[in-house]
């Protein structure tokens, strides 16, 4: 097997770490929260930083209308379904394609990863803005528009009395290694047709 | 103040002893008590080194024990103590917390019976109660009650290392005087420590040895799953007749009543403090044993040998000062004694019984603590001393106030005066530890899916109302920052309205209160994942409100709701809502 096929082997095979370990993290700070209130993001659920976490974030969410966060969302179905075909057809480039598949592989998941990463803008977005008109506390911007809560899609923020980070965990660790190492797969195999070619 | 623990008395702010789920916590052979006299924590060990699981410890008047689970700081047991009357001598655990040990200050009766007080020589008796301590739930059992002449037996101390299996116990009023003992009980010259073998007693009683004796006494158990308290009455308690334990019992002479008895970390040296005498006496374990192989006996006390004071003294300091009351070790040699009528703590060494150094209590200390005093280990940096006068210490309160107490570096050679500070009174005795200890096992909130209360809801559309004859049981919950449900139609005048309130929060100090008006029990103050009963008997027609008493959120002041009482002959319906109107 040729060098740039077993590394595109091990690019199509990182992204199963995401089954592994969360993607994401959401981590809100405030004072009388000693232990910050913290939640993981998975391919397929979200769950607790510490134990009831994610009922305790929907308590405090409520004063300003946000609606809770769902057990189970739609894209908890689609995403795994997505990982597991795309891992497959990696594994189909990885053992019968060239150097060039390589590349479409790569910009196949860098192109369902930004959809992916809209999808998740656009539920934060909905989550931050979309508030109950009866809400218990409604603030607004200085231009009088209605204050949203959307936690960053990455990096810290502060809203209200909370300081909210949003950070990638190990599961996008292992999604970026395997689109990496795609391309680099596609580079190899690339510099390593030229040699074919030239030694022709 | 980190935490104030009703242990024996009703304490409104949380509701314990009032609400339904506790008020078996309070109950006892004389009925429901909702006061007590508590002296002496002690907490558990293992291996001679505080393991800061429990902390047991005794009521006075109405002679019982109790245990804290450190886990919560909730008191999770009490057992009473039959045959024992002014419990004082307690409550002391043993180097593994096989046993915790409570002893009779006044000696009474055995069984108690009608007659004449002044028959009390010769009759009455003391009964020494050893209770087990179950290894894993720390569940407490009567195991066995030696009973003794009718002396006072004052305080006592386990032995340990070497002396391991052995207990301690001074007495005073050996003179068995039953009226003025202040001058009747003062006439001996020396008392008596008593050193009981419970190892040797142990073995006899599990050789069926003993007899069962008639009792009637309640044995309390809080459930923490069902946050409920059962208490359950037992008629009989294991007597054990020290004569008939050869080799169980001696009596160590001990100058002038001795009050303290104190087992240095070693388990060598046993001081006892005796409080009406110019020296403080110091007997010495390996003496002890050597004079009883030598079988050196001064006579016997109702067939229990006396030793010879000389064959077991290990040394007495000189005038350390006047009424030493109680002795802790700092684990490097040294021994703090209290002295009531000097008010002052003094310094001496162990084995040559020098005083090292002196300061002054403000004011008559009575005992002291140094973290982890009754053990092999005492952590020797702190020292504080509880005091039994205030007077002028702090600013004035009228004629009652808080009692002082004083914080020592015991450090270095001298001690020095870290702080001097008011606290509840009486401080009578303290167990103190190293944080670490407990701070790994503290909870922070009860689990709501371990809530196995009967009348638990789960969650706001979990609750409903449900009348039994004139009973109606309010399956409630409260969450930030509302009650379900708010509104209550169809309580009548005669009826007994049962409020189960559940805490469904799940975070840390989170708690919410069930205050209603006319409330003639107490507030509830209930911990996340619990529930707790408060029953309300209305006595007037109307609306009246009820809210949460506890600062919860920023919406607490909203937290609140109705409940309407119609006539008896009323026909309302039982009909119940939150965050609708009652149709």
């Amino acid at each position: 097997m040729k060098k740039s096929n077993i590394i595109m082997l091990l690019a199509a095979l990182l992204p199963l770490g995401l089954f592994l370990f969360p993607l994401w993290k959401i981590t809100l700070e405030a004072p009388q929260y000693p232990t910050p209130l913290g939640m993981y993001i998975h391919i397929n659920d979200f769950s607790d930083a510490n134990p009831h976490d994610i009922k305790n974030i929907n308590l405090m969410n409520h004063y300003v209308g946000m609606k809770y966060i769902p057990d189970a969302i739609p894209e908890f179905k689609i995403f795994p379904i997505g990982i597991i075909i795309t891992v497959i057809i990696g594994l189909i480039v990885a053992l019968k394609g060239n150097y060039k598949w390589f590349l479409y592989w790569f910009i196949l998941m860098i192109a369902l990863s930004a959809a992916g990463m809209y999808d998740f803008y656009l539920w934060e977005h909905d989550y931050g803005h979309n508030l109950d008109p009866k809400a218990i506390l409604k603030f607004t911007n200085s231009d009088g528009t209605q204050m949203g809560f959307q936690p960053p899609m990455f990096g810290s923020k502060d809203i209200l009395n909370f300081k909210a980070h949003s950070y990638p965990r190990l599961g996008a660790l292992f999604l970026t290694l395997g689109i990496g190492s795609s391309f680099i797969a596609y580079l190899v195999g690339k510099k390593n047709n030229k040699k074919v070619v030239a030694s022709e | 103040m980190f935490k104030e623990i009703p242990v024996f008395s009703q304490f409104p702010t949380s509701g314990y002893g009032y609400s339904e789920e506790t008020k078996p916590m309070l109950n006892t052979s004389h009925g429901f008590i909702p006061w007590g006299d508590s002296h002496h924590p002690d907490i558990s060990q293992t291996a001679g080194e505080i393991d800061g699981r429990f902390i047991f410890i005794n009521e006075n008047n109405t002679p019982r024990i109790a245990k804290i689970d450190l886990k919560t700081f909730e008191t999770t047991e009490i057992i009473e103590v039959p045959n024992s009357a002014g419990n004082h001598s307690s409550s002391f655990v043993t180097e593994n917390t096989e046993y915790v040990v409570a002893g009779t200050r006044f000696s009474v009766p055995i069984p108690q019976r009608d007659m004449p007080i002044k028959d009390y020589k010769g009759n009455f008796q003391g009964a020494l109660s050893f209770i087990s301590v179950a290894p894993e739930t720390g569940n407490m059992d009567i195991k066995f009650q030696v009973l003794m002449p009718g002396f006072n037996y004052d305080l006592s101390h386990p032995g340990r290392g070497k002396s391991h299996g052995w207990f301690f116990f001074t007495t005073y009023n050996t003179e068995e005087a039953s009226t003025l003992l202040e001058v009747n009980a003062s006439q001996n010259d020396k008392d008596f420590i008593a050193a009981v073998n419970w190892k040797k007693i142990e073995e006899y009683v599990n050789n069926g040895g003993g007899t069962m004796m008639p009792a009637d006494y309640a044995h309390n158990v809080y459930d923490e799953h069902t946050h409920t308290a059962t208490s359950t009455m037992i008629k009989e308690v294991r007597v054990v007749n020290p004569i008939d334990v050869p080799g169980a019992v001696y009596f160590l002479p001990t100058p002038k009543s001795p009050h303290g008895c104190d087992v240095d970390p070693s388990g060598e040296y046993i001081v006892g403090n005796g409080k009406l005498s110019a020296n403080l006496t110091v007997h010495s374990f390996t003496k002890m044993l050597a004079a009883i192989e030598g079988e050196k006996f001064d006579g016997e006390a109702y067939g229990i040998p006396i030793l010879k004071f000389e064959d077991v003294l290990a040394g007495s300091v000189e005038q350390p000062g006047l009424g030493p009351l109680h002795t802790e070790f700092d684990g490097q040699g040294n021994a703090y004694t209290t002295f009531f009528i000097s008010s002052e703590v003094v310094k001496w060494k162990l084995g040559t019984w020098e005083v090292i150094d002196r300061k002054p209590t403000y004011y008559s200390v009575g005992h002291l603590t140094i973290p982890g005093g009754n053990s092999a280990k005492p952590q020797g940096k702190y020292m504080f001393a509880m005091n039994k006068i205030t007077k002028d210490r702090y600013l004035p309160t009228g004629p009652e106030m808080e009692h002082s107490a004083q914080l020592y570096d015991i450090s270095g050679d001298k001690m020095e005066l870290l702080l001097d500070f008011p606290t509840h009174g009486e401080p009578h005795y303290a167990a103190a530890m190293e944080a670490d200890l407990i701070k790994k096992r503290s909870q922070k909130i009860y689990d709501l899916e371990d809530n196995k209360h009967p009348y638990a809801a789960f969650s706001d559309t979990d609750t409903k109302v449900v009348r039994k004859g004139n009973e109606v049981h309010i399956y409630m919950t409260t969450i930030r920052s509302h009650f379900s449900p708010d509104n209550i139609e169809g309580i009548k005048i005669g009826d007994k309205v049962f409020f189960h309130v559940t805490n469904l929060e799940q975070d840390f100090d989170v708690p919410h209160g069930f205050a209603v008006l006319g409330q003639n029990t107490s507030e509830l103050l209930i911990m996340p994942g619990q529930t707790k009963t408060s029953i309300w008997e209305p006595t007037k027609v109307g609306v009246w409100p009820f809210y949460c008493t506890d600062f919860c959120s920023a919406l607490h002041q909203e937290m609140q709701g109705y409940i309407r009482v119609s006539p008896a002959s009323a026909s309302t319906p039982l009909k119940w809502s939150m965050g609708e109107d009652i149709e």
